[in-house]
Order: structure tokens, then C-alpha cells, then sequence
């Protein structure tokens, strides 16, 4: 398959261990993910599967543990990393349009005070074409159905012209033309050499999608290629005894 | 006093003069950092900092003695600042939400004030009388030197927000996100926080604490009505906030001792009503309006869409048929008939009718049409 660099690791973490309070919610993660695989992160609700990719982003502070990017720390790789939110995070009634937003993917590079200009305003009109939304360019955003939204968002991480991709469900209440719309830009990231880690919860089309999982319940349970590690096994130890049963009948 | 008689009173009139102009400056300035306390659904976060407020005037005086404007104010602003932190802490390391916060701070930081106040109003000192229009505010006490504090704190936070004005919008929107950008979303967090703080505080003589919070909602709900850019809703909520200011001083300097802070209140509040009704986008006049259209527009689909379905058996579609066979059909009217046939997608003839070529094209287009329209 694609992975042929998999000597080269894009994300490591190590010992992540993630808290709400007093109940841990990710405990004792360790995981490489090697360059240029696309992969799903499965595992049943309350798992701590975006906690994983928040804790990794930084956005979440883990109790313990280190994430590093190509065997430096997140911090000074930041500008390799881009972030695909859940859709229903923000507000969809903000005051302002599709390519505003898309815009916002270019606000990294820019950095502090500069404002984005023509340079960046053509990146994120590229952005939007790919993600076949250039005809809602001047949409309000809250006058976009959720799969345009989905696309917003995703065309907004596309503009940082990344190495690594973390999506947090990024099919989650798409129809199906989005839905193979979004897979096809996935699986060109990873032709074009990029990593691509999302956050899935449709076991069906794992096999279909990915050729990387990372099996997820509060610990890890396994990580791999797909062809090797997705079986009944690590699907019945990551989501209990009755998953096997349910998905045979 | 008749309307030209008044602006030339605000022209020559020293202090009708200072308060205009110290209302503007002051609703301006919550105007436009009202818009991002109600785009980060922080409504509330006005009316707890000014409430908290009230124990650092009260506490300024006991330390002083004095009854200086500024001195009092700044009272206000450490105890507001310190009111803003608390919330924020009890967000943030306790499992209680933002509402209870707000609102135990609010009334903690109220109560104590009270408490002050009637203690002051005991002591023997002839200062103390006064103390308590801060509760409700008296525009008359401006002086051209609160105004210009006003305009100099309006024009750096003027400058702050045109500096940060992307930090400030991708904050407002997507905080997380902000952060994987490799922001300091707590520095931007704060600077706009302390800045509202300080037009709460710089408010407090004109308008009171119990009212503050409206200067700084209204004018922002009042603008997001009419448009749906960001740089649009904040101009447009500090010239509302503006606007106000003068109106309501004009009301209140114009009826007898009317006290000018309420007056400006409800001057704000008539921007909201209006907006909520007649902004053309997102007003219930127009909403109701659209309603009605689109539910006529669907009765003469569905009439249309009825002849369509007679003419479709005839070999002929312009067959005349009888506009009895109409009156068993729910949805049809005279006036649909009308308008279809002002549409040219009838012809009448005596008590016949018949579809002409493009009411044919047209109903049977109808609903696969749609369909297109929406991908």
C-alpha cells in the first residue's frame, strides 16, 4: 500500500494520560503514527477519542505524557499541524461567510496583527474550489446546510497547507455525496504524502477508507495496518463482549 | 422647545453639551465591546462586572474620603477586575457553569456593596451624601474632563480592536481552533474582557450599575438584526450605542428631571424593538411577510399543479376545461386563477379554462426544478 516511508514516524505520543477531574479519561497512551497513512482512531462514545486528538493539539492538558511531531515537541511543529473541529463546536450563526472562514486557516502563518491579503485570500479561494463550495463563497455560514459546513471546515484546515490532519468526525451528519466528496480529499492528503488522522465512528467503512486504525477505549487497545489488526478480536475487546453478537445478526 | 431651538442649546449649553457628548462616546464604546460580550454569549458578563463594581466605589471613599470621581472609579475598576477573575476562576476549576457564576458573583459583590454604602451613610461625615447615585447613575455630574477620559480610553480600545481585529474574530468564533494556531487565546481573552470592564466602569456615573448592562446588550442585538458581518455589527452597535446617548439625553434634558441613564436605557431598548421587527433578513415583520408569500406561492403551485394533472390526459394540453371541476380543489381561489392567468400560464375563456404551452412546461418542471435549486 501507500505507507512506503513507514520508517519515518509523523506523530509520537508518550504516556498521555488524560483526566476530567478524578476519573481519568485516556490513560497511559503510547502511539506512533507513521508518515503518510490515513487513519481511523475507533472506539465506542466516552472512549476519549477527540480527548486524544485535543490532548495532542494542546488543547486539552494531559496530566502526564509528550506528543512529538517529527521528534520535535508539538510547540515548534505547530505550523505542520492542521485541525478539523467537530462541526457542531462553534456558534454557525457568527456574523460572517464561507470564505471568511476558510481564511481563518491562513491566520497561523500569518501570526500576530498582520492581516491576510491577496496571497492569502487565493489560497483560500483554491481551498474552497477543492472542497467544491466555491459557488457559497460569499454564503452566510449559518445559510449552509451541515454537510457545506462540514466542507467549510474542512477547506479551512486544507489553506494551512499541513503535514499531519486531525478530523474529529468529520462524516458526522453529512449525506453520502459529501461524505465520498470528503473521503476522495482524504484519500489525495494521503497520496500527496500527508498523514491523516480522524476520528470515525462508522466501522463499515473502515476497511473501505483507512489503511491505518487505531483502536481507542480509554486505553489503547491496538494500533496497525487495517488488514492486519481489524478484526473481531480488537472489536470485541474495544467495544465489549455484545459487539460481536450485534453486528452478526 | 422646539428641535432647532435644543441643537443650538447643545451648542452653546455647557453642560447639555458635556453630557451629549459624554452619553455618545459612552454608548459608542459599550456599543462596539458589547458586540463581543454577545457573540461570546457572555450577555451577562456586563451586568455581573458592573454589579460587582459597586463595593470598590464604596471602598475607594472609606480609603479616601473624597468623592472624586476618578478616584472612585478606580475603585470601581480594581473590584470589577477582581469580580471578572473570580468568575473566570470558578469557570474554570469549579463544576459549576457560567450562569451560576455570574450570578453569585453579581449578587456577592452587590450585596457587600449595599452593605458599604448604608455603613458609609452612617458615618459623620458630611462627603458622604451621594454615594448612592451610582446605583442608577446622574449623567448632570459629568464634566468636560470625564468626557475626555471617555474619548481616550474609546480611542485606544478603538486602536486595540483594530490592531487584534483578526485575533479578536477567530477567537470569537472557534477558540479551540485559535489555539492549534499556536494564539495565546488567554491574552486575547483578556484583553478584550478588560476592556470591557473598562467601559463598564467608565459608564457607571452616567448610567448606574443596576442599568449598565444594557448599554452594553442592546445596541449589539439591536445591530446583528441587520447584518451578517462582523465589522458591520460592531460599527453598527456603537453608532446605535451613540445615538442613544444623545437621544436619550435630548429626552431627558428636554422632559423635566427625567434621569437621564434609564432614559438612554430605554431609548437602546426601542433600537432592539425596532430591529427585532423590521430588520428586512432576520425581523418577524418580514419573516411573517415571506411566510405569507411563499404559502401563496405554494397554493398556486398546487392549483397549477392540479391542472397539469387534468390537461395531462387530454392529447391536446390547451384543452378547455370547465373551472367547476376547480371547486372541489382544496387551494384554489379566484384570485390564484387570476394570477395564473396574469402569468400567462392560463387562458379563460367564459367558464373554461385551459393551460397555455408554458403553464404546461411550468407545472410539470415544478417540483424537479426545485430539486436542482437546492444542490
Amino acid at each position: 500500500m501507500l505507507y512506503n516511508s513507514m520508517d519515518k514516524i509523523a506523530v509520537k505520543v508518550d504516556d498521555l494520560t488524560v483526566a476530567y477531574n478524578y476519573k481519568p479519561v485516556l490513560w497511559d497512551i503510547d502511539l506512533e503514527i507513521p508518515e503518510g497513512v490515513l487513519m481511523a482512531i475507533v472506539g465506542p462514545n466516552g472512549a476519549g477519542k477527540s480527548t486524544l486528538i485535543k490532548a495532542i493539539l494542546g488543547i486539552l492538558k494531559p496530566i502526564a505524557g509528550s506528543v512529538t511531531i517529527y521528534d520535535k515537541s508539538y510547540e515548534k511543529q505547530r505550523r505542520l499541524v492542521a485541525y478539523v473541529p467537530q462541526k457542531g463546536s462553534v456558534d454557525w450563526d457568527f456574523p460572517t461567510t464561507a470564505l471568511d472562514v476558510v481564511m481563518m486557516g491562513t491566520y497561523g502563518s500569518l501570526g500576530w496583527i498582520k492581516r491576510p491579503g491577496q496571497k492569502e485570500k487565493k489560497a483560500a479561494l483554491e481551498a474552497l474550489e477543492k472542497v467544491g463550495m466555491l459557488a457559497f463563497k460569499s454564503r452566510q455560514i449559518s445559510q449552509l446546510s451541515g454537510g457545506q459546513q462540514q466542507r467549510i471546515f474542512l477547506a479551512r484546515a486544507l489553506v494551512q497547507n499541513a503535514s499531519i490532519y486531525f478530523m474529529d468526525e468529520p462524516f458526522q451528519g453529512v449525506d453520502a455525496t459529501t461524505e465520498i466528496a470528503i473521503i476522495n480529499i482524504l484519500k489525495e492528503l494521503r497520496k500527496a504524502g500527508k498523514t491523516v488522522i480522524v476520528v470515525h465512528h462508522d466501522l463499515q467503512t473502515v476497511p473501505e477508507y483507512f489503511d491505518w486504525v487505531t483502536f481507542l477505549n480509554v486505553k489503547k487497545i491496538a494500533t496497525g495496518p487495517v488488514k492486519d489488526i481489524f478484526n473481531d478480536d480488537n472489536l470485541t475487546k474495544t467495544y465489549g463482549i455484545n459487539y460481536k453478537v450485534s453486528i452478526q445478526e | 422647545m422646539d428641535i432647532t431651538e435644543y441643537i443650538q442649546l447643545v451648542f452653546t449649553d455647557y453642560t447639555l453639551r458635556t453630557i451629549t457628548l459624554g452619553t455618545a462616546v459612552l454608548g459608542a464604546a459599550t456599543g462596539m465591546l458589547g458586540s463581543f460580550a454577545v457573540l461570546r454569549k457572555q450577555s451577562l458578563l456586563g451586568d455581573a462586572i458592573s454589579h460587582a463594581a459597586l463595593p470598590g466605589i464604596a471602598i475607594a471613599f472609606l480609603i479616601t474620603g473624597a468623592k472624586d470621581t476618578n478616584t472612585l472609579l478606580i475603585g470601581a475598576l480594581v473590584s470589577g477586575l477582581i469580580g471578572t477573575f473570580w468568575i473566570r476562576g470558578i469557570v474554570t476549576k469549579t463544576h459549576l457553569k457560567s450562569d451560576t457564576a455570574l450570578g453569585l458573583i453579581l449578587s456577592l459583590f452587590f450585596g457587600f456593596g449595599m452593605l458599604l454604602l448604608t455603613f458609609i451613610q452612617k458615618q459623620p461625615n458630611a462627603n458622604q451624601a451621594g454615594l448612592d447615585k451610582y446605583l442608577f447613575g446622574q449623567a448632570a455630574t459629568l464634566v468636560e474632563s470625564d468626557v475626555w477620559l471617555m474619548a481616550i480610553v474609546t480611542g485606544i480600545c478603538l486602536i486595540v480592536m483594530l490592531t487584534f481585529w483578526k485575533e479578536f474574530k477567530i477567537l470569537l468564533f472557534d477558540a479551540d481552533y485559535t489555539k492549534t494556531l499556536g494564539f495565546n487565546t488567554k491574552t486575547i481573552d483578556i484583553l478584550i474582557t478588560s476592556f470591557i470592564v473598562l467601559a463598564i466602569v467608565l459608564g457607571l456615573q452616567t448610567v448606574g450599575v443596576v442599568l449598565m448592562s444594557a448599554m452594553l446588550l442592546a445596541p449589539a442585538a439591536a445591530a446583528r438584526q441587520w447584518t451578517n458581518s462582523l465589522a458591520m455589527m460592531v460599527f453598527l452597535a456603537a453608532l446605535f450605542g451613540a445615538f442613544s446617548g444623545v437621544f436619550g439625553t435630548a429626552i431627558s434634558a428636554t422632559q423635566n428631571n427625567l434621569s437621564t441613564g434609564p432614559v438612554i436605557v430605554l431609548v437602546a431598548s426601542v433600537f432592539v424593538v425596532f430591529s427585532f421587527v423590521f430588520s428586512p433578513s432576520r425581523g418577524l415583520l418580514f419573516k411573517q411577510i415571506r411566510f405569507i408569500k411563499n404559502r401563496r406561492d405554494l397554493e398556486l403551485h398546487k392549483t397549477l399543479a392540479f391542472m397539469h394533472h387534468i390537461a395531462e390526459t387530454h392529447e391536446d394540453i390547451s384543452h378547455p376545461h370547465a373551472i367547476k371541476l376547480l371547486n372541489n380543489f382544496q387551494g384554489y381561489t379566484r384570485s390564484t386563477l387570476q394570477k395564473l392567468v396574469e402569468k400567462d400560464y392560463v387562458e379563460l375563456k367564459g367558464n373554461m379554462w385551459s393551460l397555455t404551452k408554458i403553464g404546461f412546461e411550468t407545472a410539470a418542471n415544478l417540483y424537479t426544478k426545485q430539486v436542482t435549486e437546492n444542490e
